[in-house]
């Protein structure tokens, strides 16, 4: 079954064109990655398929609703995890979950959410006295708590070290085993070839490649003698080693 | 429960948390007057100074205009722009719940702080000075609805048209300390010169202010005082919800 269809999306900033023509399917319990630099339009595509922004041309189905015009039945059944987006400093963990939780029809166990991103200790703490680690996991908790059937994860690894990096990505791959499809932002490689089933490696707001991290790095072959890996294929598709 | 009755009861949680504003929204008003009763011999005397009347009933209504400009230039405008530039708006925008119930929530809790204030400072008025109250209770309470809605316009317009945080606290400042001026608050009554009384009439928390004073001397405002405040209402209430950028 098809979770997401993306036919033409385009979005216009001014007369900046952020997003150009991008198509893209993603199937139920698919990890299916958004690979780009800075400024590759990645974040203005999930926006537009959160149903954040309205996009200028094309359309895009999620669980077949429109995301511009069905935004209010599409809330109920997504989770979303944004870039840079913070909660009240006061506020504590428990709240945040509980607040959350009462926002939606069938939520899931606020308690047993906190314990699966290891927030249980946290409960009492406000969100300022959180480390980065730690508010990114709550952050990934709060997109949960609603029992989503898709979640849409905003770089959500960025600012991390590596041990929490890596407890992250365990979480995702729980996410997944639930049955939840994920759509994943990123501008790292060992992330989207660790988690991602497939890729759309985004590039001036337009769709470079789209595979598996392993066709991608095939395609590639050799680099210098060696065996090319997800970056070698990335920077070969972006033609940032236009120099080489 | 509805969603906005849950987000007003976690603001109103986390507003008592800050103890500054909390301080400033709900302790200030009473903790001026006693200051002002110690400070101003024979407070509830008539006193020629003051033309004749007593210095309570001239300062009363006017510290009630600096405890809505207070609440709403500090408190309510630092609040919304926050909440603004660190994405908590959007992220409530990817919920079931829209963002304005946020500011809603927001705007509940700081009208409760703000009543619950102005009724504290009125209560320690009568327990510490002896005050009767307003002459006028229900002229009192439409000026003091008219200034609240007018400043509380203004703090939403702010909040929509300025880019971040540290800029509507900037222009927040700006406003505040000469609204303080127009509505009396260094000088009362008679006190203000004619061509800043001009001024005044003409601004949100001076015309709310000469209304509540007209009202607690038992008059009826002037007409064009209540205009002034709830124009401001309609017009920066208006301007802000067609304005405001929720990230």
């Amino acid at each position: 079954m098809t979770v997401i269809e993306v036919n033409g999306l385009t979005k216009r900033y001014g007369d900046r064109t952020v997003v150009d023509g991008v198509s893209f399917t993603v199937a139920e319990g698919e990890v299916f990655g958004i690979l780009g630099e800075n400024g590759a339009g990645k974040t203005t595509t999930v926006e537009c398929i959160s149903g954040l922004r309205t996009p200028d041309a094309g359309s895009i189905s999620v669980f077949g609703l429109d995301s511009s015009a069905d935004r209010e039945e599409l809330r109920r059944i997504i989770g979303v995890q944004l870039q840079e987006s913070q909660l009240q400093d006061r506020l504590r963990v428990g709240e945040a979950m509980q607040l959350y939780a009462s926002f939606y029809r069938d939520p899931a166990d606020w308690r047993e959410l906190l314990a699966a991103v290891g927030l249980t200790e946290q409960v009492r703490m406000p969100y300022a006295k959180l480390s980065g680690g730690q508010k990114q996991r709550l952050s990934i908790a709060l997109a949960l708590i609603g029992n989503p059937r898709l979640a849409i994860l905003d770089e959500l690894t960025t600012g991390l070290d590596p041990r929490a990096r890596r407890e992250t990505w365990r979480l995702i791959r729980q996410i997944r085993d639930r049955g939840v499809t994920v759509l994943l932002v990123t501008h790292f490689m060992d992330e989207a070839e660790r988690l991602c089933d497939r890729l759309a490696v985004l590039d001036g707001g337009k769709i470079v490649a789209l595979d598996t991290p392993a066709a991608l790095i095939a395609n590639v072959g050799d680099v210098d003698g060696y065996r090319a890996n997800l970056e070698d294929a990335f920077l070969a598709l972006t033609g940032t080693d236009r120099d080489n | 429960m509805s969603a906005l009755t849950r987000l007003t009861g976690a603001e109103a949680r986390l507003f008592l948390r800050e103890p500054v504003s909390a301080f400033f929204a709900l302790a200030f008003p009473a903790v001026l007057v006693i200051v002002l009763g110690n400070a101003i011999p024979a407070f509830s005397e008539p006193s020629p100074d003051f033309g004749g009347q007593r210095p309570i009933n001239l300062y009363l209504p006017i510290v009630l205009a600096l405890a809505i400009g207070t609440v709403t230039m500090t408190s309510l405008l630092s609040v919304l722009a926050q909440y603004r530039e660190r994405g908590v708006l959007k992220r409530l925008a990817t919920t079931p719940v829209k963002p304005s119930a946020l500011i809603g929530a927001q705007l509940g809790v700081n009208v409760a702080a703000l009543v619950a204030g102005s009724a504290l400072m009125m209560l320690t008025a009568a327990v510490a000075f002896g005050s009767r109250g307003p002459e006028n209770w229900p002229a009192l309470l439409v000026a003091y609805l008219l200034g609240a809605g007018a400043m509380t316009g203004v703090a939403l317009f702010i909040a929509a048209v300025t880019p971040n945080a540290r800029a509507s606290a900037g222009i927040g400042t700006l406003v505040y300390f000469p609204m303080l001026f127009f509505a009396g608050v260094w000088t009362p009554g008679d006190m203000m010169p004619d061509g800043a009384q001009r001024v005044a009439d003409f601004t949100p928390l001076g015309a709310a202010s000469q209304a509540m004073q007209a009202a607690w001397s038992g008059d009826w405002p002037q007409p064009l005082h209540l205009a002034v405040a709830a124009g401001y209402t309609l017009i920066t209430g208006a301007l802000a919800i067609r304005l405001f950028r929720w990230q």
